[in-house]
């Protein structure tokens, strides 16, 4: 079932902006109508209500819940129909840097895109340090046959098929480091969706390149056997 | 070993008898549901359409009415007694079945609010913290695993079913329905339930 999802094309979701720019052509239609004087105070106080309505529901504590509605609980993960991955334990520079990699469609994502539009610098930095705190146990789930082969794959590499062992980036334990991201429980169907999209997913903004691009001669010389064995392997890794 | 021709008939007869005995019992369990849920099972109220649902969703929610974790009115009132006898098999049983059902959408939300309902579905409010329900019931609603078809869905059953949440029933359910849910506003819930009610 979760395989089906993972085979859609990267961008599940074609028709968002469509809604946003309707609604602006109103908001045109009716600032021509009733005249730039008489706006300018209704948009203020609309401001003010909007910063006000958006310091009640934008805590910290809030936007952590709102993060878990999707992520699990303890940030574990969640299987829905797209694979959710897990953010406990990741590497907050990597954690920060995908959030802005979204927002700028480095990595085109609608949803997580109008997730990160809104949240300050600050929010992003907090919510990394709070999801890099958790440390809930593997979601799991993934087949064990190949569990073996994926962990030759990620600590020795596949020198024919130029393939650079995982570990010597991601860490022997697959914990990451700085902007290179931890691995160790990530979700099956996530990894495997990611690996095998990653041309289409990362990096995907020429003007602005990112550390994704090393990634992209690796993702591209695994088989898909290849891939699904070292995605098992990681989810299982604590 | 040979059996005499009386034997084999008597034989024949006896595995004949059993399986037409099977099969009634069977369509017994399935006529029990179609009382409510109307004879194609594309719902009839206050019943939810099953044509089209998903197997394992099914048959999780026919457990939580036998175990009467699922704990609103029309359930305690229908579904508790209509799930207390029914096996793991025979739950699987009518998964299966009307899972292979082609789900009709009901249509008959309020027009006017789809457009908001499909923003909330689609993309959220992020503002408000109100998760985009796409992530786990899919671009069609269509639902996956464990999680409901939504789209097509009865307006009033949409309504009730996200009102409910927010009301404390099925307490036990795994989050994170309780809270999403809870975190709407009953314009909100109006305008996701016309919005999936003609998602096809």
């Amino acid at each position: 079932m979760g395989l089906f999802a993972m085979a859609k094309p990267a961008e599940p979701y074609p028709d968002f902006p469509a809604a946003a720019a309707g609604s602006r052509k109103r908001v045109r239609r009716m600032v021509n109508r009733v005249g730039l004087q008489a706006v300018l105070p209704a948009a203020m106080l609309v401001l003010v209500v909007s910063a006000s309505g958006r310091a009640e529901s934008g805590g910290l504590e809030a936007k952590i819940q709102y993060c878990q509605d999707c992520h699990g609980p303890s940030g574990q993960g969640y299987r829905g129909f797209y694979p959710i991955p897990r953010l406990a334990g990741q590497q907050t520079e990597y954690f920060e840097n995908q959030l802005r990699a979204f927002v700028e469609r480095r990595r085109p994502n609608n949803v997580m895109a109008n997730v990160a539009h809104v949240l300050s610098p600050s929010m992003i930095s907090a919510l990394a340090a709070d999801f890099r705190s958790f440390n809930p146990p593997p979601l799991g789930g993934a087949p064990r046959r190949q569990v073996a082969e994926g962990r030759r794959i990620f600590e020795d590499g596949l020198p024919g098929a130029n393939v650079a062992a995982c570990a010597a980036c991601h860490g022997p334990d697959a914990m990451g480091k700085g902007q290179v991201p931890r691995l160790a429980s990530q979700l099956y169907p996530y990894l495997v969706k990611v690996l095998t999209n990653w041309g289409k997913e990362r990096g995907q903004l020429p003007a602005h390149p990112d550390t994704s691009f090393i990634m992209a001669p690796v993702a591209h010389s695994l088989t898909r056997a290849e891939i699904e064995a070292v995605a098992a392997y990681l989810s299982y890794l604590k | 070993m040979r059996y005499t021709r009386l034997e084999t008939t008597a034989l024949v007869m006896v595995c004949l008898a059993a399986s037409a005995l099977l099969a009634h019992a069977e369509s017994l369990a399935i006529r029990n549901c179609t009382w409510c849920h109307g004879s194609s099972a594309q719902g009839y109220t206050p019943a939810p359409r099953l044509a089209g649902q998903r197997i394992p969703y099914m048959e999780n929610q026919l457990l939580s009415f036998r175990a009467h974790a699922r704990n609103n009115p029309f359930s305690k009132q229908y579904m508790w007694g209509a799930a207390a006898s029914l096996s793991p098999q025979a739950v699987r049983n009518l998964a299966v079945y009307f899972s292979s059902l082609p789900p009709e959408a009901a249509n008959d939300g309020d027009r006017e609010l789809t457009s908001f309902g499909k923003t909330i579905y689609q993309q959220g409010l992020p503002d408000a913290n109100i998760a985009a329900c796409v992530a786990c019931h899919g671009p069609n609603a269509e639902g996956v695993a464990e999680i409901p078809r939504l789209g097509g869905l009865a307006y009033t059953y949409l309504k009730r079913r996200l009102q409910q949440w927010g009301e404390g029933y099925h307490p036990s359910a795994k989050a994170p329905m309780p809270r999403i849910a809870g975190n709407l506003s009953r314009d909100q819930i109006e305008a996701l339930a016309s919005y999936l009610s003609f998602v096809k």
